[in-house]
């Protein structure tokens, strides 16, 4: 956006979202964050990914049901999910030039990535509470 | 101002374009970064019928890792691996990037090197420990 001279905002302002909607560079800032989150949680993830190889059944959802691993899971689905959602808005913001277009695969794969977060969090919840102690 | 009615013909060059133009290390490494998170939506598909596999019974729990224990299975999860690492060694890189380190020419082709390496020390250690584990 160009500087208009006759707004009273200073180029700060507008660099931070300060104005009417206060929330510009939040998408920005919660990539950073969940790209934070996803650090440890990928390297559990892969670390129990070895571990869990070709584990039995009853050895999955063991493993499954303890708390500890229940809750990094879902954390996990919570934070990868929504870094995939800003990720891939980017991706379609740069590339898809056409409007009703682009909005429909925002829109889209957005509400894709809620239900799909969502199975895989009742999953989760599934086989820990079916599971017990 | 100038006025929007003339047409200007210019010779000047073109900016550079995809097709005729040699990109950098540092670029391409840059749209590895999408191209490897892209890989890693797929990914999720995986991760999510994994999961969901297992909260609907064993015998789709077997299903579901009797494909990741095939020849193709193995690829896609090697491939899988690869892409989380890179994705995760250059979104470190952007981090830092961002409080402002690492931002000269020097800084990124040393970036690049270091991306490069940690991608391919972590990619092997995991696959050596999955090896052994067996």
């Amino acid at each position: 956006m160009h500087d208009r001279p006759d707004s009273i905002r200073s180029p700060l302002a507008r660099a931070r979202g300060l104005g009417a909607s206060g929330e510009g560079p939040r998408a920005w800032m919660d990539m950073k964050i969940t790209a934070l989150a996803n650090i440890p949680l990928c390297f559990w993830l892969v670390w129990s990914v070895v571990h869990l190889k070709g584990a039995a059944y009853w050895e999955f959802t063991t493993w499954l049901a303890n708390p500890v691993n229940a809750v990094l899971m879902i954390l996990l689905i919570l934070s990868g999910f929504y870094h995939a959602v800003l990720g891939t808005r980017e991706i379609v913001e740069d590339y898809i030039h056409c409007e009703w277009f682009k909005m429909l695969k925002l829109i889209g794969q957005k509400l894709f990535f809620i239900a799909l977060g969502v199975a895989c969090i009742f999953a989760v919840l599934k086989v820990a509470f079916a599971t017990g102690g | 101002m100038s006025d929007s009615s003339v047409k200007t013909v210019s010779n000047r060059p073109l900016s550079p374009h995809l097709q005729v133009y040699r990109l950098p290390v540092t670029a391409l490494m840059s749209i590895s970064h999408r191209l490897s998170g892209a890989v890693l939506v797929l990914g999720t598909l995986l991760f999510a019928a994994w999961l969901i596999a297992a909260a609907t019974g064993p015998e789709y729990y077997y299903m579901v890792m009797g494909w990741a224990q095939t020849g193709l299975g193995t690829l896609i999860l090697f491939g899988w691996s690869v892409a989380l690492f890179y994705h995760m060694c250059n979104g470190i890189r952007h981090l830092l990037w961002d409080a402002g380190w690492f931002l000269s020419k020097r800084g990124a082709a040393t970036g690049n090197l270091l991306v490069l390496l940690a991608t391919a020390l972590l990619t092997a250690a995991v696959w050596l420990c999955a090896c052994w584990y067996a």
